[in-house]
């Protein structure tokens, strides 16, 4: 393999691991405090189809990406409610969002099936864009790209660093003691779910808009569930997220690696890869039970009502 | 101590408060005065914790009025608490077991007192010496003993100057030489002008240390009075009314054969921030109580797993019964073999909240009521009613779930569930915790019934006066070592209060060396 | 003024009024949602709801569909029961149809008796082997079965796409990605001739009076309820939670690859590329609205069946996209849930205002 054909392919395993860096920054945070949303995929179409179809009406990107952001924040309110207000089970609620969204998109997105727009175009970062190798990888990318390297620094920080993240952390480690010290802990999770729903929108936009730019049903492939598994891959780290996410994307653009090497596979075997990757790094990365419960929010998927006596 | 010309600190003014289905507080006024330590004193459900929560912020009244140095206050939050000058230590502690003890204490602060106090560290170490806690602000919270996270709540509190500070049954996790040490604390922030509120139902600390105590039953102050001038018994007799049956002493026996031995058992903690085994042996005889001492959190749930199989781990030899390894069988075989075990956790453990007692005594108990692997309602239903009937159980019948019943009378269901099916062994843990005071006499007789019919019981308990009571044979377990067993009679609480500190420890392992 | 307050014992009468409640709000939601579109109301309900249930032909179409609806929910019943939380009922259809085809395609020139059984018991096992690689997975190196399940609802999808362009491919098919016609001999005997109604729907009912008689009537399936009610319950009592986990996952793959397998060799007769319009998803719904109770499971599967027929006839006959119907799904999933709220808490409504 050449030095061109590696660089296209670490180039277009970051576009194509971007749509699952956003919903799993998305998750980690919803995670972190306590919540775990099952809803991804359905909120994640539901921001690619209206993302879509903003663009579609108005002709601008830009708005198609609002819209979306928006629109995943909605679907991920309707979630919120239902577990944090109603103590409805996480699980259940997640996938009825799931198949709800699923539906949703299909159903308002009939109208513009096969579609094109203009999307977001590539803009080479002066400058960094002309370091050898990494530059081409890392700074001829679009806008979204740049953002989700933008957030993911900014999550470093603000988990990592600031009373914000200790105070996500001790929400999602023990909710009756957050809540004993004063912490708002159903604030919390109701910004932590929303700002799940606001990366899924992102990440549905990026899908629509960029990555192939179209709306087709069920576009998004699983990755909303993909994007959870990559949460446990990454020990609930923000850093690794972002690695994983990439190594996820090298492994849906393997067909590209292959051709490089000159084998041929069928494609709908190759199609497997990332499901069969991510079985696989689930298998490992569970298989040490005392390191994943040290590392999961303790209080993950658990309700918690602050009308109860503690 | 005049201080009438004084201002309280705290008044609290006809404080009601309804939970769903309970009155947890009627009408209840208190007034606490600057330095005075006060107690709240009270049987479990009497109403202490929802009254502290009050004070907290945590829960809000539905009527009455709370005055603070003199002004009406409406405290909505404990934030709004703090910014009074009120701490709070929780009975279970509201620590984050995956952050330092210096995050633990800027998560309670607001921005103006952290810029207040400029570096956190230094002063949580300036007023660690200050006070003789001994808190280091960098440890991880879960690297800390129960008593040293008490340590922290307190520091906590006393970062944001505090001007009340309220305990919920301090003591219930230390052993005596550290509750000797926490007093120490108290008298001295008790001297610079700092209230204390003290929850506790240890009458012979209360009577040591406060100065004045409210005495609550159901919801309702029954009595007021000056500790000093009462005894325990009297005491006691004002907590629980005048139904108050005392449990007598209860004579000891000596076992006869060895049924049930654990030994050498060795094991790493299965859950993070868990205890691990060291080395434990002891044996079982038939006809004896033996009881082990210690703090919450010294190995105890974990030697309770393996023994009964949760913990599914193969310890093969390491446990015997009848002279037969069972540390290999499965924890359904083990009962099968006789032995029965009685949770700490009475509900989501020892019975399922959502079902029937028909259906919980099924839990445990299928022997004779499964044929064919068809299940055989109406004989359980029989059952469960004599069991009811046998045991007292206050319930509205057999069909009633589990989650309806009050802790005692889910205890004696329980307990009678698992004598019933006439174990050899059975393990027993924390029996009477939060039982009112006529069920555990119930309780209490029904384990010495079933020792003087033979069988082997082993009584894990926090409560170190139950313990001389009732057993037999005595031991103390300290961060997963157990302690010599001796005879009940040859021992006293000082020692089993050492042992529950781990002074055994390193002489023990000498002895062990020098043996082998 | 209204306050929510919780029950002291929880309702009986809403654990059965909840599901009904939850259709009610839908059925209002999908009318504000055909009006919002433009659509008649009353008019998309009809064809919906009634029309479905209008003539003889339709009846026996909604039982072909309620079929594996069925089959699938009870064995999810049972997992979820359980705790196990298998989403991979589609899957498990998806492997059951691809493996009863494979045996089926063997069997194509033969009339032989045993075909059909053995084709039927290929679909099953296959159903089971997709059930068990998550499980053992789960219990051998404690992997989330949430996320294996579904994945390998992916994998099976693209496994039977793959075989149906390769291996399965009929010779003499042009080239479409479809296998050959089966014989007569591996085809499910249709009940009625003039209906297309064939025995996979005696499976799914079956499926259903034998889930629950395990659930209610046998030791076995008194564990399976602690286990999903109370685990620390289940672990101090004893019950394996690995030969229960087993069994809940086995039966729910057995009766899912039945059901794929019925699909091919009952109304399809042959392996397509799309046996299933997410039976296995849906699956999941109609186990919630019957309470996870194999009969309440019959209940919400016609239900669940006449939705899918009134979403084919809407698309025929008002031009309302087919995916109104997995959306449907979801809303009623969500009052569902929001309904069962109020089995553990109600509204009371008081007089005098707090404080």
């Amino acid at each position: 393999m050449d030095s061109d054909l590696i660089v296209q392919i670490l180039f277009a395993a970051i576009k194509t691991g971007t749509p699952l860096l956003f919903i799993a920054l998305g998750e980690l945070i919803c995670e972190k405090s306590g919540v775990l949303n099952l809803g991804q995929e359905g909120m994640m179409l539901m921001g690619a189809v209206v993302g879509f179809l903003a663009a579609y009406g108005t002709g601008s990107a830009g708005l198609g990406v609002l819209a979306a952001m928006l629109m995943g924040c909605l679907m991920s309110l309707i979630f919120a409610a239902l577990v944090l207000h109603l103590g409805a089970n996480q699980v259940a609620t997640g996938l009825a969002l799931t198949i709800f969204g699923t539906g949703l998109s299909a159903f308002v997105g009939s109208g513009v099936v096969g579609q094109t727009i203009q999307g977001f175009q590539p803009i080479a970062i002066p400058l960094l864009s002309d370091i050898p190798f990494i530059g081409k990888i890392l700074f001829t990318h679009d806008i979204l790209v740049y953002s989700s390297f933008a957030i993911t620094f900014a999550l470093l920080y603000v988990v990592n660093k600031t009373r914000i993240g200790l105070t996500l952390k001790a929400v999602g480690e023990n909710p009756h003691a957050a809540n004993a010290i004063g912490i708002k802990v159903l604030r919390v999770r109701y910004l932590s779910v929303m700002f799940g729903g606001v990366m899924a929108g992102m990440a549905g936009a990026y899908m629509s808009l960029v990555y192939t730019p179209m709306w087709v049903e069920n576009m998004t492939a699983g990755r909303g569930w993909i994007a959870l598994a990559l949460v446990v891959f990454a020990s609930w780290r923000v850093g690794r997220i972002m690695l994983g996410a990439y190594l996820f994307g090298l492994a849906s653009i393997m067909h590209l690696v292959l051709q490089g090497l000159g084998w041929s596979i069928s494609p709908n075997l190759l199609a497997m890869l990332p499901y069969v990757a991510t079985v696989i790094v689930m298998v490992i990365i569970s298989a040490d039970q005392f390191k994943e419960k040290l590392l999961a929010p303790r209080s993950l998927g658990k309700p918690f009502d602050p009308r109860q006596m503690a | 101590m005049k201080r009438s010309n004084l201002v309280s600190r705290l008044e609290l003014v006809s404080i009601t408060k309804q939970y769903p289905g309970c009155l947890a507080n009627d009408d209840i006024s208190i007034s606490l005065m600057p330095g005075e330590i006060h107690a709240l004193l009270g049987e479990n459900g009497a109403g202490k914790s929802t009254l502290v929560k009050t004070i907290y912020g945590v829960v809000s009244p539905d009527k009455g009025d709370i005055i603070w140095d003199g002004r009406e206050v409406s405290i909505k939050s404990p934030s709004i608490a703090r910014d009074l000058g009120i701490g709070m230590v929780f009975q279970h502690f509201s620590l984050f077991e995956t952050l330092t003890v210096s995050q633990n204490i800027e998560l309670c602060l607001s921005k103006t007192q952290l810029n207040a106090i400029g570096n956190l560290a230094e002063r949580i170490v300036q007023l660690s010496k200050e006070y003789g806690l001994n808190v280091n602000p960098d440890r991880y919270v879960h690297s800390l003993s129960i008593g040293e996270r008490q340590r922290v709540e307190i520091m906590r509190c006393l970062v944001q100057s505090v001007k009340l500070l309220i305990l919920d049954e301090p003591t219930s996790v230390l052993t005596p030489q550290e509750v000797a040490g926490l007093f120490d604390v108290l008298r001295t922030l008790s001297k610079e002008g700092c209230s204390i509120l003290f929850i506790s139902h240890k009458l012979h600390e209360v009577t040591e240390i406060c100065h004045k105590a409210t005495i609550l039953r159901g919801g309702r102050v029954v009595e007021t009075c000056v500790p000093q001038e009462e005894t325990p018994a009297s005491i006691a007799k004002m907590m629980v009314g005048d139904l108050a049956e005392q449990d007598a002493g209860y004579a000891k026996k000596i076992g006869t054969k060895s049924l049930f031995n654990v030994n050498c058992l060795s094991l790493p903690a299965k859950q993070p921030f868990g205890t691990s085994l060291k080395d434990i042996s002891f044996e079982l005889k038939s006809g004896e109580i033996l009881g082990v001492a210690g703090v919450a959190g010294n190995g105890q749930d974990e030697l309770m797993a393996i023994i009964s199989g949760e913990d599914e781990r193969d310890v093969k030899n390491s446990l015997t019964l009848e002279d037969k390894a069972i540390g290999h069988l499965h924890a359904g075989d083990r009962r099968k073999l006789g032995m029965a075990y009685v949770p700490e956790e009475r509900l989501g453990r020892g019975a399922v909240p959502d079902m029937s007692l028909t259906e919980n005594t099924l839990l445990t108990h299928s022997d004779g009521f499964i044929k064919k692997g068809l299940v055989d309602w109406p004989s359980i239903q029989k059952y469960t009613e004599t069991l009811i009937a046998k045991y007292k159980v206050k319930c509205h019948g057999e069909f009633s779930e589990a989650k309806s019943l009050s802790g005692g009378n889910l205890q004696k269901f329980i307990m009678g569930r698992e004598i019933g099916q006439n174990p050899k062994v059975l393990i027993c843990a924390h029996p009477t915790w939060g039982v009112d005071v006529g069920a555990a006499l119930a309780i209490h007789q029904a384990l010495l019934a079933l020792r003087d019919q033979g069988a082997a019981i082993l009584l894990i308990s926090e409560d170190i006066d139950e313990l001389f009571l009732l057993a037999d044979r005595m031991a103390a377990v300290c961060d997963g070592h157990l302690s010599p067993v001796v005879k009940t009679e040859s021992t006293n609480i000082d020692q089993i209060g050492q042992w529950m500190a781990g002074t055994f420890i390193n002489s023990n392992n000498d002895f062990k060396g020098a043996k082998s | 003024m209204i306050r929510i307050q919780a029950r002291t014992e929880p309702s009986s009468m809403m654990k059965i009024a909840s599901p009904l409640l939850a259709i009610v709000l839908t059925l209002i939601f999908g009318g504000i949602l055909f009006s919002a579109i433009g659509k008649s109301p009353t008019q998309a309900l009809h064809v919906l709801l009634i029309a479905p249930l209008a003539d003889s032909y339709n009846i026996g179409e909604m039982f072909v569909k309620m079929g594996p609806l069925l089959l699938c929910a009870v064995g999810l019943s049972l997992c979820y029961r359980a705790n196990m939380w298998n989403i991979g009922a589609e899957g498990q259809l998806l492997a059951g149809a691809l493996g009863g085809s494979a045996m089926a395609l063997y069997f194509v020139d033969s009339e032989s008796a045993f075909a059909l059984p053995i084709t039927l018991l290929a679909g099953i096992a296959s159903g089971m082997i997709w059930a068990a690689i998550p499980t053992f997975l789960k219990l051998k190196f404690n992997s989330n079965l949430i996320l294996t399940t579904i994945m390998f609802n992916y994998i099976a999808l693209y496994l039977l796409i793959w075989a149906v362009h390769g291996p399965l491919r009929d010779p003499q098919g042009f080239g479409f990605p479809e296998s050959a016609m089966f014989s007569d001999a591996t085809l499910l005997p249709t009940l009625f001739d003039s209906s297309r109604i064939h025995l996979g729907i005696v499976f799914a009912i079956l499926s259903g009076v034998i889930g629950w008689f395990i659930l209610s009537k046998t030791h076995l399936g008194f564990q399976i309820q602690v286990f999903g009610a109370d685990e620390p319950a289940a672990r101090y009592a004893g019950f394996s939670s690995k030969k229960l986990s087993w069994l809940v996952m086995l039966f729910a793959g057995a009766l899912a690859g039945l059901a794929g397998v019925s699909e091919t060799t009952g109304p399809i007769g042959q392996l397509v590329p799309n046996v299933s319009p997410g039976y296995g998803y849906s699956a999941i719904i109609v186990a919630y609205l019957g309470r996870l109770h194999p009969i309440g499971a019959i209940l919400a599967a016609i239900f669940m069946a006449v939705l899918y027929m009134g979403g084919d006839l809407a698309q025929i006959e008002m031009g309302i996209p087919v995916a109104v119907v997995s959306m449907f799904q979801g809303v009623l999933l969500f009052f569902l849930l929001a309904c069962d709220f109020f089995i553990n808490n109600r509204l009371a409504f008081s007089n005098h205002a707090t404080n």
